[in-house]
C-alpha cells in the first residue's frame, strides 16, 4: 500500500483538534492570578495548531508537485495518490476512497495555504483560544476532505462536517454586530442546497442498483454508470407536455445549484457577504478563499461530471445567473462603505466567473475557471488578511474614516495593491491568466452553443472596469491620503512578522502564477480533459 | 405453527422456553432484588439501589446479546414462534431489547442524582417493570401478548410520569398521560379485536393470509373493515410514538414528568413502540393492503415531522423543545416504516435510527438534568453561557443536538442517511426531500440552543459540578454517537440482519 498522503493531509487537523481539546481549559483559570500560565498555554495552543496545519500544507505541496510532474511526464491517469477504495458501510455501497486530479490538487494546496495563514493571523484571539483553534482545524479537515473525496458519500460527509464548525466560529468569535444572524443564515443556506443534492445522489445510487451495474457511491463506479447511460433513464414520460424527461435533466439543476449556493450563485449569494464580514479574519480567509471553491468544485464534480446530459440542457440558462453575479456583485462592491463588505461582494463577483466558466462547457472556459478558483482563493485570503490587520489596529472598517495606512504598514499596502491588480485582471498578475481563458471560452461557446454567450462575454467584461474602480477606490482611501494620528485610540503599528509571513506566502502566488502560468495550467487542463470530453471537446 | 407441537429439533424444551425470554426472566429477578434491597438499605443511601438496577440491566443486556447471537439462527427459532405462539425470538427483538435495556439503565443512572427519585427504591422497581413490558413488546407475536405487554409498559409509565406526588406539574403529567393513554388503548384494542373478528386468529404471523383473502373478494365491507382496523391501530401507535395528531400529550408530559422519566419515555418507550409498529405492519398487512397503510403513514410522517419542527421553533423551555423535536424525530422514523414494504432498508433504517436516537436523547436529557439541578431551571436562558461554566457539558449537549439534526460525524447523520435512502429506494423521493428540508428547519432551533450555550452571557459565572454517574452517562452516549457516526458499517449490518430475520417467517 502506498503512503496515504491524502488521508494524512485530511486527518492531521482532526488529530490536532483532538489534542487541543484535551489541553487544560483556560476558562477554569483565574485571569489575574494565572496570567503567565494562560499566556504560555495560548502560545502552546497556537504552536500545536500551526504545527498540524503546517504538516498538511507541506504534504499538500508535495502532492501538488508530484501530480504536476506526473502530468508533465504525460501520465494518462485520471486520479493520483489514491487511498482506497476500502469498504466503509458496504451494505449500502459506501466506501472510503480518496484521490486527487489536476483540478483538486491545486485546491488542496490552496486549502493548506489558507489554513496555515489563517492559524498565523489569529494570534489576537484571546477568548477560548483552545476551542477556536480546535474548530478551525476541524473546519480545515472538512474542506480537505471534500477536495480529496472520491466517494460521493464521503464528499457529503466532509461537506457537512465543515459547516458546523463554521457556524460556531462565526457565531462565537465573529463580529459582534452581525455574527449570530450571519452564521445562521450561512449555515441554513448552505445546508438546504447540499441536502437536496444529497437526495439526488442517493437517487443516483438506487438507479445504479436498478440498472444492475456495480452500484456504489464510489466515483469510479458512478462514472462507469454514467457512461452506461444509467442516469439518462427516462423518469417522466410526459411532464407538463415537455415530452420525455430524463433523470439527469430533472436532477441536474438541483445538484448543481444546490452546491453552487456555496459558490455564491445568484440569487442565493445573499449569505456570503454577511458571512464574510461577520467571520473572524482567519475564518473569512477559509470561507471566501476556500469554502466557496468547495461549492464550485462539488458542482462540477457531482453535477457536471456525473450528469453531463443535464448540464447541456441547463447550463445555458444558468449562465445568466452567473452573469448577474459577475456584474451585479461588482457594482454592489463599488458602493460599500465597509472595507470588508467590498471584499465580500468582490468574491460574489469573482466566483460568478467560475460558474460562468463551467457554463462554457469547453476547455478554455474550464481551464480558466479552474485557475480562477485557485487564484481567487489566494487573492481573497490575502485581502482578508489585509482587512484583518487594519481592523485589529484601527477598530473600524469604515472606508472614509481610514486613510494613510501605507505610512504605518507598507507591506500590507503593497500586498493589497498586488491583490487588487490581480483582482482587476491586470497582467502580469494571476487574474489575467485566469480570466482571459474564461472570456475566450465564452466567445467560443458563442459559436458552438448559442450566440448569446458572446454577448455575455461582452457584458461580463464590464465587471473588470468596475472592479478596477472599487479596488482603486479602497486602496486610495485606506492606504493613501492623510494619516491622522489623533483619530486612533491605540497607536497604529506595523503588521507582525507572522502576518507578513502569511502575506508573502499568499502574495507570491499572485505574482508567480501570473508570470509562470505553466506551474498550474497544464495540470488543470489535464484534470478538465475527461469532463470536457463529455461535451465533445478535446 | 405454534411452538410446542412443531418439530423442535434437538433443542430441549427448557431452552425453547428460556432462551427467547431470558431478558424478561432476568428483569423479573432484578425487580425482586431491587424491591428487597429497597427494604434493607438506609434511606440516605438508597441511590445504591439505582446503581444495582442500572448494572443489573446492563448485565441482562449483555447476556441477552450473547444468547441471541448464539441461538437466533437455530432452525427452531427461525421457523417458529415460541411460548405458545406468544413470542417471536429474532434479531429484531434483540436489537430493540438492547436499546430499551440500555436506555433504562442509563435512565436509572441519571435518576440517582435527582431529588425525589434518586432515593426512592420503588422508582427503580417501576422502571424495571416498564422495561419488562417494553422488552416483551419488541418480541410479541400475538395480538394478546402485544396488548398485554403494551399495557404493562404503559401503566408503569403513567406511574413514573406522575411520580413526584408533591409536584403539580408531575401529577398533571401523570394524569394527562394516563387519560390519553387509556383512551387510545381502548381504540387500539378495538382495532385489534376487529382484526381478530375478520381473521379468527390472534397470531400476527397468521393474520396476513385471511386478510388477503378478505381483500381479494373485493367486497367493500372487507376493505372498509381493514381500513377501520388500520385506523384504530394507528391511533394506538400514533399515541405511543407521539405522531401528529396524537401528540398533544407529549410536550406537557415531557415537561412535567421528572426528567429521567422524560428521557426514558422519549427513548425506550418510543423504541419499543417502533419495534412493535415495524413488526405488525411488516407482518400482518398483506400486499393488497399496502396501498392503504403506506399512503396513510406517509401522510402521517409528513404532518408529524413538519408540525413537530415548526412548533419546536417557538419553544423557550428546553424540555418542551426536546419534546417537539422528538415528535419530529418520530416523523422521520415513520419514513422508514413507510418504505419497509418496498425497500429492504426500511426496517434496518428504523432500527438504526432508533438506536442512535436512544443514545442521543439520553445524552441531551442528562445535560438538562445537570443544568436543572445546578441552575434550577430548564428554560433555554438557563443554558446561557454554559460553555464557559462547564465546557464538557456544553460539548456533550452540542454533540447531542447535532446528532439529532444529522450532522456528521455523529450517529444522526447516518441515521437520516439510511432513512432517506430507504425512502428513495422505495420510490418515495418526494418524502425524502420533505425529510431533508425538515431537518434544515430542525437545525435552526438546535443551532439557536447551541448558540445560547456558546455565545450568550451567563446570568451568573462560576463552574458547574456534576456527579460521576452523569459524567459516565455522557461519556457512554457521546462515545456511542461518535462510533455509530463513523464506523456505521457493523451497526447497519446488525440492523439489516434484524430486518431479514423479521421477514424470514413472513409467508
Amino acid at each position: 500500500m502506498a503512503f496515504p498522503f491524502l488521508t494524512i493531509i485530511t486527518f492531521s487537523p482532526v488529530v490536532g483538534a483532538i489534542i487541543l481539546l484535551m489541553m487544560p481549559s483556560e476558562s477554569k483559570m483565574d485571569p489575574v492570578q494565572d496570567a503567565v500560565r494562560i499566556t504560555n498555554l495560548r502560545k502552546v495552543i497556537r504552536l500545536i495548531a500551526a504545527g498540524f496545519a503546517l504538516v498538511s500544507l507541506v504534504l499538500a505541496a508535495w502532492v501538488y508537485f508530484q501530480v504536476f510532474q506526473q502530468v508533465e511526464a504525460g501520465s494518462t491517469d485520471m486520479f493520483f495518490f489514491q487511498d482506497g477504495p476500502w469498504p466503509w458501510v458496504p451494505q449500502i455501497g459506501i466506501g472510503y476512497h480518496m484521490g486527487v486530479d489536476g483540478i483538486s490538487a491545486p485546491m488542496v494546496l490552496l486549502t493548506g495555504l489558507a489554513s496555515f495563514c489563517g492559524v498565523l493571523i489569529s494570534y489576537n484571539i484571546t477568548d477560548r483560544t483552545r476551542e477556536f483553534y480546535a474548530f478551525f482545524l476541524l473546519l480545515t479537515a472538512g474542506v480537505y476532505g471534500v477536495f480529496v473525496a472520491l466517494d460521493m458519500f464521503l464528499l457529503f460527509f466532509f461537506y457537512e462536517l465543515a459547516i458546523f464548525p463554521m457556524y460556531l466560529l462565526i457565531a462565537t468569535w465573529g463580529w459582534k454586530v452581525l455574527r449570530e444572524y450571519a452564521a445562521m443564515k450561512l449555515t441554513l443556506y448552505i445546508l438546504v442546497g447540499s441536502v437536496v443534492a444529497l437526495v439526488g445522489v442517493i437517487a443516483m445510487y438506487f438507479l445504479m442498483v436498478d440498472a444492475g451495474v456495480t452500484a456504489s457511491f464510489d466515483f469510479m463506479d458512478m462514472i462507469a454508470a454514467r457512461d452506461a447511460g444509467v442516469f439518462d433513464r427516462v423518469i417522466f414520460n410526459d411532464l407538463f407536455g415537455l415530452g420525455e424527461v430524463t433523470f439527469s435533466e430533472i436532477w441536474f439543476p438541483f445538484i448543481f445549484i444546490g452546491f453552487a449556493i456555496l459558490a455564491g450563485l445568484f440569487p442565493f449569494h445573499n449569505w456570503s457577504p454577511d458571512g464574510h464580514v461577520a467571520a473572524p479574519t482567519a475564518v473569512s480567509m477559509i470561507h471566501a478563499g476556500v469554502l466557496m471553491k468547495l461549492g464550485a468544485y462539488a458542482a462540477l464534480r457531482v453535477g457536471v461530471q456525473l450528469l453531463p446530459e443535464g448540464a447541456m440542457v441547463h447550463l445555458p440558462w444558468i449562465v445568466f445567473l452567473s452573469l448577474i453575479n459577475v456584474v451585479y456583485g461588482a457594482f454592489i462592491a463599488l458602493v460599500q462603505r465597509d472595507f470588508k463588505y467590498v471584499i465580500g461582494f468582490s468574491s460574489v463577483s469573482h466566483m460568478g466567473l467560475v460558474s460562468m466558466g463551467w457554463a462554457t462547457m469547453n476547455m478554455n472556459g474550464y481551464t480558466g475557471a479552474g485557475l480562477q478558483m485557485f487564484r481567487h482563493g489566494v487573492m481573497t485570503a490575502l485581502f482578508f488578511t489585509c482587512v484583518g490587520i487594519v481592523y485589529d489596529r484601527a477598530h473600524t472598517r469604515d472606508i472614509p474614516t481610514l486613510g494613510g495606512f501605507i505610512q504605518k504598514m507598507p507591506l500590507v499596502a503593497l500586498a493589497f495593491v498586488i491583490g487588487g491588480m490581480a483582482s482587476m485582471g491586470m497582467p502580469p498578475f494571476s487574474g489575467f491568466i485566469a480570466e482571459i481563458p474564461i472570456y475566450m471560452g465564452l466567445w467560443e461557446a458563442g459559436q458552438t452553443i448559442a450566440p448569446y454567450y458572446a454577448l455575455i462575454a461582452i457584458l461580463a467584461v464590464i465587471s473588470i472596469v468596475v472592479t478596477a474602480a472599487y479596488v482603486l477606490r479602497v486602496a486610495g482611501r485606506v492606504f493613501w491620503g492623510e494619516f491622522d494620528e489623533s483619530k486612533w485610540h491605540d497607536p497604529i503599528t506595523d503588521a507582525r512578522a507572522v502576518d507578513k509571513l502569511s502575506l508573502v506566502l499568499l502574495g507570491i502566488w499572485l505574482v508567480g502564477l501570473g508570470i509562470f502560468p505553466g506551474i498550474m495550467q497544464p495540470m488543470i487542463t489535464h484534470g478538465m480533459q475527461p469532463i470536457v470530453a463529455l461535451f465533445g471537446g478535446a | 405453527m405454534t411452538g410446542f407441537e412443531a418439530a423442535a429439533g434437538d433443542l430441549p424444551l427448557v431452552l425453547q422456553i428460556v432462551i427467547p425470554i431470558v431478558a424478561e426472566i432476568g428483569l423479573l429477578i432484578l425487580l425482586l432484588v431491587v424491591l428487597t434491597m429497597d427494604l434493607f438499605t438506609r434511606s440516605t443511601r438508597r441511590e445504591a439501589v439505582g446503581f444495582v438496577a442500572a448494572v443489573g440491566m446492563l448485565i441482562i443486556m449483555g447476556l441477552n446479546l450473547v444468547i441471541s447471537f448464539a441461538w437466533v439462527n437455530h432452525p427452531f427459532f427461525v421457523e417458529n414462534t415460541v411460548l405458545g405462539g406468544m413470542i417471536r425470538f429474532d434479531m429484531l427483538a434483540t436489537i430493540f431489547r438492547t436499546m430499551i435495556l440500555l436506555a433504562a439503565a442509563l435512565a436509572c443512572l441519571i435518576a440517582t442524582d435527582v431529588e425525589g427519585l434518586g432515593r426512592a427504591g420503588e422508582f427503580y422497581a417501576v422502571t424495571i417493570a416498564a422495561t419488562l413490558g417494553m422488552c416483551l413488546m419488541s418480541a410479541s407475536a400475538d395480538l394478546v401478548m402485544l396488548f398485554l405487554s403494551l399495557e404493562t409498559a404503559s401503566i408503569s409509565l403513567y406511574i413514573l410520569a406522575g411520580f413526584l406526588r408533591n409536584s403539580e406539574t408531575s401529577s398533571e403529567a401523570g394524569i394527562k398521560y394516563y387519560l390519553f393513554g387509556a383512551f387510545t388503548s381502548g381504540l387500539f384494542l378495538y382495532g385489534l379485536s376487529l382484526i381478530f373478528g375478520f381473521t379468527g386468529t390472534t397470531n400476527i404471523y397468521a393474520i396476513a393470509e385471511p386478510l388477503a383473502a378478505l381483500l381479494d373478494e373485493g367486497a367493500t365491507s372487507g376493505v372498509l373493515g381493514v381500513v377501520a382496523a388500520l385506523l384504530l391501530i394507528l391511533v394506538g401507535f400514533g399515541f405511543k410514538i407521539s405522531a401528529v395528531p396524537f401528540h398533544f400529550w407529549t410536550p406537557d408530559v415531557y415537561e412535567g414528568a421528572p426528567t429521567p422519566v422524560t428521557a426514558f419515555i422519549s427513548t425506550a418507550s418510543k423504541a419499543a413502540s417502533f419495534a412493535l409498529l415495524v413488526r405488525v405492519f411488516d407482518v400482518i398487512w398483506p400486499d393488497a393492503a399496502a396501498v392503504y397503510w403506506t399512503g396513510l403513514l406517509a401522510a402521517l410522517a409528513v404532518i408529524t415531522m413538519t408540525l413537530g419542527n415548526v412548533l419546536a421553533l417557538v419553544q423557550s423551555n428546553v424540555k418542551r423543545l426536546l419534546a417537539y423535536s422528538s415528535i419530529a424525530q418520530a416523523g422521520y422514523t415513520l419514513i422508514g416504516v413507510v418504505a419497509l414494504n418496498q425497500s429492504t432498508f426500511g426496517v434496518a433504517a428504523v432500527a438504526f435510527y432508533m438506536f442512535m436516537y436512544v443514545l442521543t436523547n439520553i445524552a441531551a436529557f442528562t445535560v438538562v438534568i445537570v443544568v436543572a439541578n445546578q441552575i434550577g431551571g430548564d428554560d433555554s436562558q438557563d443554558f446561557a453561557g454554559l460553555h464557559r461554566r462547564a465546557p464538557g457539558l456544553a460539548l456533550a449537549m452540542t454533540l447531542a443536538l447535532l446528532s439529532l439534526s444529522g450532522v456528521p460525524p455523529l450517529a444522526g447523520f447516518f441515521g437520516k442517511f439510511f432513512l432517506f435512502s430507504a425512502a428513495v429506494d422505495a420510490g418515495y423521493v418526494w418524502l425524502a426531500v420533505i425529510g431533508v428540508l425538515n431537518s434544515i428547519v430542525a437545525l435552526y432551533y438546535y443551532l439557536v440552543l447551541i448558540k445560547v450555550m456558546w455565545v450568550d452571557q451567563a446570568v451568573e459565572e462560576g463552574p458547574l459540578s456534576f456527579s460521576t454517574a452523569s459524567s459516565l452517562v455522557l461519556w457512554v452516549t457521546g462515545a456511542g454517537m461518535i462510533i455509530m457516526g463513523t464506523v456505521a458499517g457493523p451497526w447497519l449490518g446488525w440492523a439489516i440482519t434484524a430486518a431479514e430475520n423479521l421477514t424470514a417467517m413472513v409467508p
